[in-house]
């Protein structure tokens, strides 16, 4: 517990006790927005209050209590943000687990599916950071990490097990449940484009030749940026999963760009993804669809297929206006998949223009902590999966929520943390605790690198520690 | 690494910085446009849900809203179904006529003028309720009305509109075949679609309120308005000399038109009161002939023809009087045939007029509309939109129009002690089917209280002129009784 200082002077704080603290305030957004929902809909308090909100404290202050033993340095804000915006995704999944039971469908239980898929997830998370100890260990698994990603992509067009789900050939049915190996797939190759990446990084980066004031790689070094290429697409074309492939390839630009400091490569990969979606568009009707439905989302709402799923997003959230409707006034119900891709309109038709911007801005301290963390970050595998981990959040709420508020074309990605779904919400938790593992070797204090018999803090003057 | 990084992170920070701007716009400033679309079903769903406004006659509800335990919470409800359909219209969960439309906003809680109700439900979170309108209509009238169409012979087809002169107040109006707006209120969305499809596949159309919304040529009720025009002319009042006789020969044309009953109507030279009271055909198309087109017009439409009147009740046709009629047209439209058509609102509109020394008053059935809390909001004023004719020939004309009920064709409409003003009329109609019978009236002659059109399209009746004094008379008589002798 030596807060010993370093050169400069600072050393960072541990910060458990604001951690604590901001817990709490996230146990109060997500067992109120519970209660609200009960209130709202039923008129009641949930029957379930106690064993619910204790269920939802015990996981959290297990998560709370794993970073204070074997991560005391890491990040603080991390861990609450996740646990508020989980909360409240639980919270307006069993909203429509209500209404769908009143529409006269047999029982819904798909809060009460999250909520366990909630607990494997935080269970995940504890194991992350118990049994990993240093995040550098996984540098070794770069290549195993590739492997198994590029295994989980394939997995779906496996005969026995694949399933279409949804026009989507993104699942897999083991033993009765079904999971999106897409989402293992991300945090996968997160690691292995690191690995390669802190590896290869200097002759990706050096050499070149320079064209209009920016230095563009040799064509011997296009050949990983043109393998993430014809992976991105054969997702997109065998897969018929155009947010997923979006995903990856600007995961693997941002990536390759911070590895190189080279925005050549922006450029390189900015004009074949223009050449993807131009391509994408031309001979992919659906893409094309979803362009038009874009455009003139009002046009499409009686076609087939058209655009209704959106307009009855935008129409609700229209309606939700600046405070939103209230918990059980609105009408999610209308929009197809309200509870997983499209959660964020129930969102904003319920709770209103207000509470999608602090969702916004949630995601957004997510993003910047995790960038945060790159930066402080003494290992270049650090920085780099930092910010690979950063990009997937960033990316994916960018794309998904863009999508359901008419900004992009509407694609199909899960809004981590809220939306229904077991392999993403399960995935998101290891991503964050893998953030807290790289930011708890960040932030701690460097290690003394003199003998242990040296008896005064003197020769700390001496000590060179590179901390950027 | 930390260069790329930052910028990284400012792009970052754009996407975001894009998706909160994005959202504003979406769900701030577009959301009323949004809102109005018709497609949105939330917006339709939130008004059918909520606790609507009634609509009253007198102290009593013709359309409220009454608790109901599924979802929508709130049943719309029409007590007297039939008699007030022309009226209230329907409110179904996929659109709204009569009333229920035209004051939807009052009747839902929208109306800006609810804005303090609306704010106090709001901080008090209660669920917002419409105000109420009340009516103009007089509900004995309104009885007498509707009971006289009823007793019509056979499956009568037919309208009743009453006024008061001074005012416009529409005080009855009642059409005959009608609906049942209960039908199309209910909940359940099929069993309305298929009441809907059947009532508009129906010959008879019972959907549409032929008070207002059925034109039809008036035949010699229109007499009022020639005889109008020839006093207004300055060469005639109600004891000139006006030419009698068998036949009248239309201009331009081989064609001569006999008397309705193939009389001479007493004489080649008779008073102009005495062609009312026997409703002479011959002097009517020459005094249409004599004014011409022109003339004729100008005092049709200074009665409302070519025009429409009523802003608080949609589906009012507009009553022709074209202005491109050759002379033999022109000379038939002097009896109301050619191609002039009225509602029987308009020939309503005409007796009121004359009743009320020849001011036009703009017609309305919305007497007020109140809060929720019983305040009122807001009150129709009556409003004159034409002077039709002078005071004098108005008085002319009510003379005449007295003589007819107490010496000639009108005299079913006769009410003991009191002085009535009438013109029956009979229109031809394609061959095959009963002529229209039409009856105009007003009572008492001397301070109208009452002024009264009769529209009967089809009905077991003999083609002359007393089928309009036969059938449309007692329906007359008694909604004039039921306003005058309360």
């Amino acid at each position: 517990m030596s807060q010993t200082g370093s050169l400069m002077g600072f050393v960072h704080r541990r910060r458990r006790g604001a951690e604590l603290f901001l817990l709490v305030l996230a146990l109060a957004v997500g067992v109120g927005a519970y209660a609200a929902v009960g209130l709202g809909v039923e008129g009641a308090v949930p029957a379930d209050m106690v064993g619910y909100g204790g269920w939802l404290t015990g996981l959290i202050i297990a998560a709370h209590i794993t970073v204070r033993l074997v991560a005391p340095y890491a990040d603080p804000v991390l861990l609450p943000l996740v646990a508020a915006l989980n909360g409240l995704g639980l919270a307006v999944i069993h909203r429509l687990d209500l209404t769908y039971e009143a529409m006269g469908n047999d029982q819904h239980t798909f809060a009460r599916q999250q909520l366990i898929w909630m607990t494997l997830g935080v269970v995940l998370f504890v194991a992350t950071l118990v049994l990993l100890r240093d995040h550098r260990v996984l540098q070794r698994l770069t290549y195993t990490a590739g492997l198994v990603g590029i295994l989980l992509l394939v997995l779906p067009f496996l005969p026995v097990i694949g399933r279409n789900i949804n026009g989507a050939r993104i699942w897999i049915n083991v033993a009765g449940f079904s999971f999106q190996p897409g989402e293992v797939a991300k945090v996968m190759l997160v690691i292995a484009f690191s690995g390669y990446l802190v590896l290869h990084r200097d002759a990706l980066a050096l050499a070149g030749r320079r064209v209009l004031f920016i230095d563009l790689p040799r064509g011997r070094d296009l050949g990983p940026i043109l393998a993430m290429f014809g992976v991105s697409m054969m997702i997109l074309v065998l897969q018929n999963d155009l947010g997923s492939s979006l995903l990856f390839f600007g995961l693997f630009l941002a990536m390759l760009y911070v590895a190189t400091e080279r925005p050549g490569w922006l450029v390189v990969g900015g004009l074949l993804f223009a050449a993807g979606a131009l391509a994408a568009y031309t001979f992919v009707g659906n893409v094309q669809n979803r362009f038009n439905f874009w455009l003139h989302p009002l046009d499409y709402y009686d076609a087939s297929p058209g655009s209704y799923q959106l307009v009855e997003a935008l129409f609700g959230q229209g309606w939700g206006g600046l405070i939103g409707r209230g918990f059980g006034n609105g009408f999610p119900e209308r929009v197809p998949f309200a509870y997983s891709d499209f959660i964020i309109s129930t969102i904003g038709e319920e709770l209103g223009l207000t509470a999608v911007m602090a969702i916004i801005l949630c995601y957004g301290l997510i993003v910047e902590r995790a960038l945060r963390i790159a930066l402080i970050s003494r290992d270049g595998f650090g920085k780099l999966m930092a910010v690979g981990l950063g990009s997937i959040v960033a990316l994916q709420v960018f794309v998904v929520i863009g999508g359901v508020t008419g900004l992009i074309p509407l694609t199909g990605l899960t809004t981590p943390f809220l939306s229904y779904g077991g392999s993403s919400l399960v995935a998101n938790w290891v991503i964050a605790a893998l953030l807290l593992r790289i930011s708890d070797q960040a932030r701690r204090p460097a290690p003394r690198l003199d003998p242990v018999d040296d008896t005064s803090g003197d020769s700390e003057s001496t000590q060179v520690v590179k901390l950027r | 690494m930390n260069k790329p990084i930052r910028v990284v992170s400012v792009f970052c920070l754009l996407l975001f910085l894009a998706l909160l701007v994005n959202a504003t716009y979406l769900m701030y400033v577009r959301s009323d446009s949004l809102s109005a679309d018709p497609r949105n079903r939330r917006v339709v769903t939130a008004t059918f849900s909520r606790e609507r406004g009634a609509i009253l006659v007198g102290k009593e509800a013709v359309a409220r809203s009454v608790p109901s335990d599924d979802k929508y919470k709130f049943q719309r409800t029409y007590p007297e179904p039939f008699k007030y359909a022309p009226l209230t219209g329907y409110f179904s969960w996929f659109s709204q006529t009569g009333v229920e439309r035209s004051q939807n906003a009052v009747l839902s809680g929208d109306d800006s003028r609810l804005f303090v109700t609306r704010l106090v439900d709001l901080l008090s979170n209660s669920d917002p309720k419409g105000g109420n309108v009340q009516l103009t209509i007089n509900r004995a009238a309104q009885d007498a009305a509707w009971n006289g169409l009823q007793a019509l012979p056979g499956d009568a087809e037919g309208a009743v509109v009453a006024l008061e002169p001074t005012t416009g107040r529409v005080l009855a109006m009642a059409s005959t075949p009608t609906f049942d707006p209960n039908g199309f209120a209910s909940h359940d969305f099929t069993a309305v679609k298929d009441f809907s499809d059947k009532l508009n596949a129906d010959e008879r159309e019972p959907l549409i309120n032929r008070g207002i919304g059925t034109t039809l040529p008036p035949g010699s009720t229109f007499k009022l308005v020639t005889a109008a025009a020839a006093i207004e002319s300055g060469n005639y009042d109600a004891d000139s000399m006006v030419p009698g006789g068998f036949r009248f020969q239309l201009p331009q044309s081989s064609d001569t038109v006999p008397n309705w009953d193939g009389g001479d109507c007493g004489g080649r030279r008779i008073t102009l009161t005495q062609a009312l009271e026997v409703s002479c055909n011959v002097t009517f198309l020459t005094l249409a002939n004599e004014l011409g087109n022109d003339a004729m017009a100008e005092q049709a439409e200074k009665f409302g023809f070519n025009s429409t009147s009523l802003e608080d009740l949609g589906g009012q046709a507009k009553s022709l009087y074209p202005r491109d009629m050759d002379a033999p047209q022109t000379a038939l439209s002097g009896i109301g045939q050619a191609s002039v058509t009225a509602t029987p609102l308009q020939m309503a509109m005409v007796a009121a007029a004359i009743a009320n020394d020849g001011d036009v008053m703009r017609p309305y059935v919305v007497d007020e509309v109140r809060a929720p809390n019983l305040s009122v909001l807001d009150r129709t004023d009556p409003q004159s939109i034409s002077k039709a004719i002078s005071s004098t020939t108005a008085d002319e004309l009510t003379k005449m129009l007295v003589s007819v009920v107490d010496n000639g064709t009108a005299a079913p409409a006769a009410i003991p002690g009191v002085e009535v003003a009438g013109k029956t009329g009979t229109a031809q109609s394609v061959p095959g089917r009963p002529p229209y019978a039409w009856f105009v009236s007003f009572a008492p002659a001397n301070d109208p209280k009452v002024a009264v059109a009769v529209l009967v399209q089809s009905s077991d009746t003999s083609p002359d002129e007393i089928g309009g004094g036969v059938l449309g008379g007692p329906i007359a008589k008694s909604v004039m009784e039921a306003v005058i002798s309360p």
